[in-house]
């Protein structure tokens, strides 16, 4: 055992530098990062470069003195404006994710029955304006829903309405463009699995009489679970975190936490707090990204849960 | 009988309202690209002149060189790094630390980026208290930082790829004494180019595009694209950015179309390539036993 050990780890070291090259990235790049920013949400802002207190102090004894300040883990879960700004990211995460479902779903459904000759086009129409920079797919919607928007303009030289409708903004926008941007990525991995789902499962239904209605929830939805759960996360975890969304079309009562860590950090200059932020948020996510890591590595192994 | 492959009216209805819904804004874009009028919603007949214009924005042009040259820099880097990482996900799959590996490869794909960003920024302010390096914040820490994201992208869809090709053809190679490095230079690589290729691309987008990573990993002296539009749309609708936005759909448009093509007609030649050889080696496995026939007849 020993020596096979010692075969795998000197014998191969080909290997090893294989593995050791991205992982020392990751590590180094997107590991320790993490383990820096839970550091300095426990320090305390100060007006220095850069502008937060050190965590260890050696006194003239050369005894090293550890700091650790709470504040910032207090405010976060003392004041109720943080609870309800995360409280509100995560349903605006939540029904934009389910938004994303209802509407990407038949999306998806409809493209893997078509006959693919054409499947190849409509599948490069959904991908196209996720190539396209999201930051102007949210600018457009600007042009569209202000006061003196297009759409406005439209209604109102048609005379449908009279006064402009208030569609900028508010929780309305916010949704609407919430939805717009990140559809393509709830799409993508619904299609995927839709698509390598045997057909002639459905035929058999068809054949023993179920009625399409039934025949779609007792095999197409149980088969595309995963594609689903990926789906979903892959809107869902970046959702709570968003940052530009809200602050361009959100309207001013709109609480993201994501604006709360940009404000806090460029704007206050406070980065312990952006930090202390930044770690509630993480331990609120680690659940989902778990979730859709495994199902991602299943489904990568070929494997169905 | 089943009709599985006849789209039912609804079905194309939702698609019909699916494909409004996500180009009813792009269209709106362009169209008021053209727009004469400074009010960017107030039609005031055809021009161009926004065009002009953009092509005169010296702090547009600047920011568009940056961007260009920190992706080509970090779509080159996430390749490399990335299809590294998606050959040891796809090919070793446990060693030690393999869970920890795998988790950081998906993580950058869905994290909120105001945590990768501050994160990121918080290890090169650590970094320059303790050596000094990097002494300050631009071009360098951005790349880092869009690396980082990009070569998790890539390794998904190298990896992906890796699973699907026929592994007999590395084992082959292994068994006639190739060794690991020529196997993967001579067989493995080409097998994957095309995923490479589509990683690559991916890659561009995603680091042209980013602005909440970049915002906390840029300097005063290093603006790119993306903050530049950020900053101009903020304080409200501007029509340089409409001519923009349209150069942007159509190059985005061609360079998809393009690959499409270039991947469906690379698949298909693959196919007959395949088809020719499989008919090759029928023959010659037809062929040498009839010959020992004819000559023991003889």
């Amino acid at each position: 055992m020993n020596f096979k050990r010692f075969a795998r780890k000197w014998l191969r070291p080909g290997r090893a530098t294989v593995i050791a090259v991205p992982y020392f990235w990751l590590l180094v790049f997107f590991a320790v990062p993490f383990l820096i920013v839970l550091k300095i949400s426990f320090a305390e802002q100060d007006i220095a470069i850069p502008p937060f207190t050190s965590l260890l102090n050696y006194e003239d004894g050369g005894l090293l003195h550890v700091t650790l300040n709470l504040a910032n883990f207090q405010f976060i879960f003392g004041d109720e404006l943080y609870a309800d700004t995360y409280l509100s990211s995560l349903r605006v995460a939540f029904f934009t994710t389910v938004m994303c479902l209802l509407i990407g779903y038949p999306i998806a459904y409809a493209i893997a029955r078509t006959d693919p000759a054409r499947r190849n086009v409509l599948l490069m129409l959904v991908m196209l304006p996720f190539w396209t920079s999201f930051l102007l797919r949210v600018y457009a919607w600007m042009g569209l829903l202000k006061p003196n928007g297009i759409i406005n303009h439209l209604l109102m030289s048609v005379g449908l309405i009279s006064e402009p409708l208030e569609m900028f903004h508010n929780t309305f926008s916010l949704y609407l463009v919430m939805v717009y941007a990140y559809l393509p990525f709830m799409i993508l991995p619904l299609y995927a699995h839709l698509v390598k789902m045997d057909i002639r499962l459905l035929e058999a239904a068809n054949d023993l009489g179920a009625r399409p209605l039934k025949a779609f929830f007792a095999i197409t939805l149980p088969l595309s679970k995963n594609g689903i759960i990926a789906g979903s996360m892959m809107v869902f975890i970046p959702a709570v975190g968003e940052f530009v969304i809200p602050e361009l079309v959100g309207g001013p009562d709109t609480l993201m936490i994501g604006k709360v860590l940009w404000n806090e950090f460029f704007d206050n200059n406070n980065w312990p707090m952006a930090a202390a932020v930044a770690t509630v948020m993480v331990l609120l996510l680690i659940v989902p990204i778990g979730l859709f890591h495994r199902y991602e590595t299943r489904e990568l192994e070929g494997k169905n849960v | 009988m089943y009709n599985g492959n006849k789209l039912s009216p609804v079905l194309k209805g939702v698609l019909v309202a699916g494909f409004l819904f996500l180009y009813l804004p792009i269209v709106s874009l362009i169209v008021y690209s053209f727009n004469a009028s400074k009010l960017v919603t107030v039609w005031g007949g055809f021009s161009t002149r926004w065009y002009v214009s953009l092509f005169h924005n010296e702090q547009i042009l600047s920011a568009v060189g940056l961007s260009i040259r920190i992706a080509l820099a970090s779509a080159t880097a996430a390749v490399v790094l990335g299809t590294v990482a998606g050959f040891v996900l796809a090919r070793f799959k446990r060693f030690r630390g393999s869970t920890l590996f795998a988790g950081m490869m998906t993580a950058p794909m869905v994290m909120p980026e105001v945590i990768t960003g501050l994160s990121m920024l918080l290890l090169f302010i650590s970094m320059q208290q303790l050596f000094g390096q990097p002494s300050e914040r631009g071009f360098f820490t951005i790349w880092v930082g869009h690396t980082t994201l990009c070569m998790a992208y890539v390794a998904v869809v190298v990896r992906s790829r890796l699973i699907e090709i026929d592994k007999t053809l590395e084992d082959a190679a292994m068994d006639l004494g190739a060794r690991p490095l020529k196997i993967f230079f001579v067989i493995t690589l080409p097998l994957i180019s095309q995923a490479i290729a589509s990683g690559f691309l991916l890659s561009i987008t995603l680091s042209l595009d980013d602005l909440v990573t970049t915002a906390f990993l840029s300097g005063p002296g290093s603006t790119t694209l993306p903050q530049v539009i950020f900053s101009k749309v903020r304080l409200g609708l501007n029509p340089e950015i409409n001519a923009l936005a349209t150069i942007t759909v159509l190059i985005v448009g061609i360079m998809v179309v393009a690959a499409n093509y270039l991947m469906l007609n690379a698949q298909r030649n693959r196919e007959k390539a395949i088809a020719a050889a499989m008919r090759e080696n029928e023959n010659a496995q037809a062929g040498p036993p009839s010959s020992a026939v004819s000559s023991a007849s003889a």
